[in-house]
């Protein structure tokens, strides 16, 4: 039997014509039943002006109000329920790191729509029933546990649902229980590279040929790391709680952006200053409509992700349009000396320079003037004998950090494992201003 | 004919010097020799112990980075004049020393032990050795150390 390669063929092929007739059927759908059923989003229409019959294709989705974080907060929790609480089955949460939880609530057909992301997720990284999946996200509110072990489930994959945390016998099942795809967030991923490593093992010993990593920024150096050490391909996976969780889009094995579940989620990029859409190619914010989301069916709301959108034909024969990486969400920027920085740039440089990605940013002012410091763990691929030489790397470093960022960055080498580990979200950034 | 240095990375804060001595004296590992070179945010502990390879592997198993280096290590009597002979030798072998540092090879002994680096170990071996000096090598080094 030919090895599967598509999990919804129809859905993951479909010609634009067809996407975009699907797109509007169920926009005019899913406008009415927000209009009937949210008041929230309801003012926030007749605000604007706009009422549900206005809303004929999805040509009219640009006369729709924005969702934004803030709309969110103001409606915790239960203020944009599109169905009556008793429908709902489960709730998902974010970590709430940056600011107020947000909270995601799901029918049951809200959670077989995500299972089927993310097992179109699991079979663009190759992975068919014969699989083992060890699904090492977090279990819990976290929505990486239990989407990735959904999607796992319903294509037929024996699941591990290990969750997080326990490194020694995450190893120990991946070898014992010949596990060939890992679930879990990119720095932890890295890290069980790492322990395996420790422990003497080599890519060889294990069985794992693909891993699917998401949750948090990661550079194209980080995922050639984590390819390396744990002898995979390594797959990226985009999703947000408010929209259900991963698989939102995924990467197939031309690793060259994420393919969009358009027949679920429209896509927009807008100038974040003025909310103008951009055409296709124009770097903006992404903002996404959900279309078949009964219990939490937000309309164009606003991820605050900077990326762009690319419907350049795709050599794995998929049609849904690609985002490429966020360059981080807009609440991982920080602003430093009136520039913006990502973490995931100096990211790159370090790993461009020969160190590991276990690093830690620190941000502060004094007498009005922001400092930024990027703490980096000295390995043995770059310790000398010879201070001269550790400092010329040194400086070396931090001329790459400035010819990326603009601005000068101070490099501390730190002793190796200072840095904490994470199971989950990597903290990357220390933010000492009060401001 | 050159023994092995066990050259460390430290954070310059304090405690370091203390975890990494910890880790050596668990382990029965003796330190010859220790010589820090120090900037601001980092240090490199330069060991000559009396077994390089235990030490070694004592302080990679306890989260250290660190490198083996080749350096020359010179037995040097106790009286005026003698580091300005061998340092006239590596002058005439244009020889350029990075860093060096001394100690006593042991408690009845009345001469010292000089370690240098240089930038070409092998061939300053060579030169050094064709004038007439005595190196040591890890061998000596274990037996002139004896307590």
């Amino acid at each position: 039997m030919a090895k599967k390669i598509y999990f919804q063929k129809d859905m993951e092929c479909a010609s634009l014509e067809d996407m975009r007739k699907l797109q509007s059927e169920k926009l005019i759908k899913q406008v009415q039943h927000v209009w009937d059923n949210v008041p929230y989003y309801k003012a926030k229409m007749t605000e604007d002006g706009v009422c549900p019959e206005d809303i004929k294709s999805i040509d009219d989705l640009y006369k729709l109000p924005f969702l934004s974080k803030a709309d969110l907060r103001d409606a915790y929790p239960y203020g944009l329920l599109g169905v009556p609480k008793k429908e709902c089955v489960r709730i998902h949460s974010t970590s709430g790191t940056t600011g107020k939880r947000v909270i995601g609530f799901y029918t049951q057909h809200d959670l077989d729509l995500w299972a089927d992301c993310c097992a179109r997720a699991l079979v663009a990284a190759g992975a068919t029933s014969e699989d083992v999946v060890q699904v090492s996200y977090g279990y819990g509110l976290f929505t990486g546990g239990m989407g990735l072990h959904d999607g796992s489930h319903k294509l037929g994959s024996m699941t591990i649902p290990m969750s997080s945390g326990s490194t020694d016998r995450q190893i120990m099942f991946i070898r014992d229980l010949e596990a060939t795809v890992l679930c879990c967030t990119p720095s932890y991923a890295a890290y069980l590279g790492e322990t395996m490593a420790e422990m003497g093992m080599s890519p060889d010993d294990i069985p794992l040929k693909a891993g699917i990593f998401g949750a948090e920024a990661w550079s194209e150096e980080m995922r050639r790391d984590i390819e390396k050490t744990l002898g995979i391909k390594a797959y990226d996976i985009y999703g947000l709680t408010e929209l259900s969780g991963p698989g939102v889009s995924f990467e197939c094995e031309e690793q060259t952006g994420m393919h969009i579940n358009e027949d679920h989620f429209i896509a927009e990029i807008i100038d974040p200053d003025t909310g103008e859409v951009l055409p296709e190619g124009a770097e903006g914010e992404l903002v996404f409509t959900s279309l078949d989301k009964e219990a939490f069916p937000l309309l164009r709301y606003r991820t605050r992700d900077i990326c762009r959108l690319s419907r350049k034909k795709c050599s794995c024969g998929r049609t849904l349009v690609k985002m490429d990486k966020p360059k981080g969400r807009t609440d991982d920027m920080l602003i430093v000396k009136g520039v913006n920085v990502f973490p995931s740039q100096i990211e790159t440089v370090l790993i461009n320079h020969g160190y590991a990605a276990n690093y830690v940013i620190i941000v502060d002012r004094k007498f009005n003037t922001d400092s930024l410091e990027v703490q980096v763990e000295m390995t043995p691929e770059m310790f000398t004998d010879s201070v001269p030489e550790i400092e010329s790397r040194q400086r070396e470093l931090v001329d790459g950090l400035k010819a990326m960022l603009g601005i000068k960055a101070k490099v501390t080498l730190v002793a190796p494992k200072t840095i904490e580990r994470s199971e989950g979200k990597a903290k990357r950034v220390i933010d000492k201003r009060n401001i | 004919m050159s023994v092995k240095q066990i050259s460390v990375f430290l954070e310059n804060k304090p405690g370091t010097l203390q975890e990494l001595t910890d880790s050596l004296a668990g382990s029965k590992v003796n330190i010859r020799a220790l010589s820090l070179a120090e900037t601001k945010d980092f240090g490199i502990a330069r060991i000559i112990a009396s077994n390089a390879f235990e030490a070694s592997n004592v302080l990679k198993t306890a989260g250290f980075v660190s490198s083996l280096t080749p350096v020359l290590a010179v037995i040097i009597p106790d009286e005026v004049g003698a580091l300005a002979k061998i340092l006239k030798h590596f002058n005439d072998g244009n020889i350029n020393i990075e860093y060096m540092y001394a100690f006593l090879p042991a408690k009845d002994r009345r001469d010292a032990c000089m370690i240098f680096r240089v930038n070409d170990v092998k061939e300053a071996e060579a030169y050094l050795t064709g004038k007439g000096l005595k190196l040591v090598d890890q061998d000596d080094l274990a037996r002139i150390s004896g307590d």
